[in-house]
């Protein structure tokens, strides 16, 4: 069974239709990129797969290992293990990241009907993956993302990708706004959590990021569908001959 | 017609002090001075929205009439007093119930004060004929002149120059009557360099029912003194509590005082504080949480009659339902007050379509040489911060009580006693849990 599977998927947002009968099949240990320019639907993609509201799903379908996805709550589908990290992850001022990342990792696992991780257990797993991840512990007191940098947002994206070992991670333009460094400091931090049980979806709009988590797939997506698939070299075709060709192909 | 219901009900009131007469301490210029009191209330009567205080709070339409005074706890109110307040027990305090608005010994730690520390009850002052108790300082106006005329019981504190207190002083009002009022007043007195955490609980014990609480208190803080006040307000859930409280504060000294309303169908909290000298600094903060029909009015008039002091105010309220509150914040600075640094912050968050928030800061400012502010927002909860959290496994309802703690931390965060922070944090999580 496939961990992942959108079927012939139809997304409207108020009058317009964004999706226009997408599907995507995504199998446990893969690593799959999707490209295409802005407004080709990648976000609404994401968000849409994370249960974002004010999208409208006229037909179509995702089923993660076999269950109907859209009939379920966001957080009912981040404790099945869907993990979708923010393009743009929110400040929320007032609630400590360490709060929040407890919070967060025990309402999964109550979810999942496990039992809640004790204060030492978690403060320990936290200060092992903030340390592989390069986030100073000064950082984990602060305010969630509040007064945080562009890199040091990704980096908390993956730090929770890391605690809360989700089975399918979506990575929604993870390059925005940073640097060589800081991609490279996130992007180690991704293939670190690569694993023959766990599927990605990289969503960039650059092939750059794809030099350093490289896919096994690479979908083009224009106007609302995927309209190539491919391998790697996909990505490297697509960079030499931009998007051109597929928006006039959709 | 309603003017006509308002006037009976002004005349029901009326008699409420010559029903009482026999039980109230004090003769002579005590009984004069009520006299005097009570009739400043027989002329004006409940406050009522043609008076500018009262805008929001219109007390004739909302509590109709002052209710008659409570009959002294008898055994079995006592009892379910002591069980009602069990839970308020902090570490390290040193406590004083009032039960239906008399001191009940039994219940409070007499004995136990540190050196320094001097308590009396209204009553034995009143009794011994010093009417200076039943002066209203910088506040006025009918609700606080009931009080004087009807204040039956309370504690006075006294804290002498330089002590410096380790335990907090928590007074603790217990309703345990029906449809009968209770009028208490209090006094802490800091002298010079003293130090102290004054706590305030209000709470109802089982079968207290349509009661109404009239309460006033008068703070004084020496030069260089420090208080920490903390007011929890958890009445029961159709009570009125109208609380007035009259702060001076003296050279260089600190005071930092916080309410949180979470219980009573009706309240009004008004503060007065005072600068009595210069280089102090008050922080008046307080969050109402309301929900079904809770009225809670928080007003506070702030005078900075002297230069060079600092006050901060940071008010929040969270409203579901039809839960109406109401901030008003007047801050008067004297034309003598030069180097006033004032600032005012209230924001309110609406959880639903009903509810109600009505915001009215005030300056007056008389002085050229100041720095003052204030800022009021109204909205309701990010939804793009609560679909993160849902994203991140938290449910509606737990996403929702993280950015309503987050949202009222502002206010608590303030309080610079753990164990006295974590008790209004604790009463902000309880409110969330119940609410539903």
């Amino acid at each position: 069974m496939a961990l992942l599977e959108v079927k012939n998927l139809h997304v409207r947002v108020e009058d317009r239709e964004i999706l226009h009968g997408l599907s995507l099949t995504v199998n446990k240990g893969e690593v799959h990129a999707i490209m295409g320019p802005n407004g080709s639907g990648k976000s609404t993609l994401s968000h849409v797969i994370a249960g974002k509201p004010g999208y409208e799903v006229t037909s179509g379908e995702i089923l993660f290992k076999g269950e109907d996805l859209l009939d379920m709550s966001p957080d009912e589908r981040a404790a099945k293990g869907v993990f979708l990290a923010f393009q743009y992850p929110v400040e929320i001022p007032g609630v400590a990241t360490m709060t929040f990342l407890r919070t967060a990792l025990n309402a999964q696992r109550k979810a999942r009907g496990e039992s809640e991780f004790s204060t030492p257990d978690f403060l320990k797993k936290v200060r092992e993956v903030a340390k592989s991840l390069n986030i100073p512990q000064d950082m984990l007191k602060r305010g969630v993302n509040v007064g945080f940098s562009g890199g040091e947002k990704k980096r908390n994206e993956i730090l929770q990708m890391a605690l809360f070992e989700p089975a399918v991670c979506i990575l929604d333009e993870m390059d925005s706004g940073l640097d060589i460094d800081a991609l490279r400091i996130a992007a180690d931090g991704v293939n670190a959590l690569r694993s023959s049980d766990r599927a990605m979806v990289v969503i960039t709009h650059y092939q750059r990021l794809l030099n350093y988590i490289v896919p096994d797939f690479v979908h083009v997506m224009s106007r609302g569908r995927v309209v190539k698939s491919g391998d790697k070299q996909l990505a490297l075709e697509l960079e030499a001959s931009g998007y051109a060709q597929f928006e006039d192909a959709a | 017609m309603n003017l006509a219901l308002a006037k009976t009900d002004t005349v029901r009131s009326s008699d409420i002090l010559a029903r009482a007469r026999d039980r109230l301490p004090g003769t002579g210029k005590v009984a004069e001075a009520r006299g005097r009191a009570f009739e400043i209330f027989e002329r004006e009567g409940l406050p009522h929205r043609r008076l500018e205080d009262w805008k929001y709070t219109d007390l004739r339409a909302l509590m109709r009439e002052a209710l008659p005074l409570a009959a002294a706890p008898a055994a079995a109110a006592l009892e379910r007093a002591e069980k009602a307040i069990v839970a308020l027990k902090t570490a390290n305090s040193c406590r004083l119930v009032l039960v239906d608005g008399v001191l009940a010994p039994a219940l409070s730690d007499l004995a136990a004060h540190e050196a320094g520390v001097r308590v009396r009850t209204l009553r034995e002052v009143l009794e011994g004929g010093s009417a200076d108790l039943l002066d209203n300082g910088a506040a006025s106006g009918a609700m606080i002149a009931l009080n004087a005329a009807m204040a039956t019981d309370g504690v006075v504190i006294d804290i002498a120059d330089g002590t410096v207190l380790t335990k907090t002083l928590h007074i603790v009002h217990v309703a345990a009557r029906a449809s009968a009022g209770a009028y208490t007043r209090s006094s802490l007195t800091l002298g010079k360099a003293a130090r102290a955490t004054l706590l305030e609980s209000f709470v109802a014990a089982d079968g207290a029912q349509s009661y109404q609480v009239n309460d006033a208190i008068a703070v004084r803080l020496g030069q260089g003194a420090e208080l920490e006040h903390v007011r929890l307000m958890a009445d029961g859930a159709d009570a009125a509590n109208v609380t007035t409280a009259i702060f001076t504060v003296d050279a260089n000294a600190r005071l930092t005082t916080f309410n949180l309303t979470s219980g009573g169908a009706l309240s009004r909290y008004q503060g007065y504080v005072t600068f009595a000298g210069e280089g102090a600094e008050v922080n008046a903060n307080g969050v109402n949480l309301l929900n079904g029909r809770q009225h809670a009015d928080t007003t506070l008039f702030l005078d900075h009659a002297v230069p060079n002091c600092t006050s901060r105010e940071i008010f929040r309220a969270v409203i579901d339902d039809r839960g109406h509150s109401v901030f008003q914040g007047r801050i008067i600075v004297r034309p003598d007050a030069q180097k006033t640094d004032a600032k005012m912050m209230t924001r309110a968050l609406l959880l639903s379509d009903e509810a109600e928030a009505d915001n009215k800061p005030e300056l007056e400012i008389f002085a050229d040489d100041v720095t003052c502010g204030h800022g009021a927002t109204t909205g309701a909860l990010d939804e793009s911060l609560l679909f993160y959290l849902r994203a991140r496994g938290l449910s509606e309802k737990e996403a929702q009580a993280l950015l309503i703690q987050a949202f009222v931390g502002e206010a608590i965060e303030s309080i610079a006693s753990e164990a006295l922070r974590e008790l209004a944090m604790s009463a902000a999580r309880r409110w969330l849990a119940a609410k539903g």
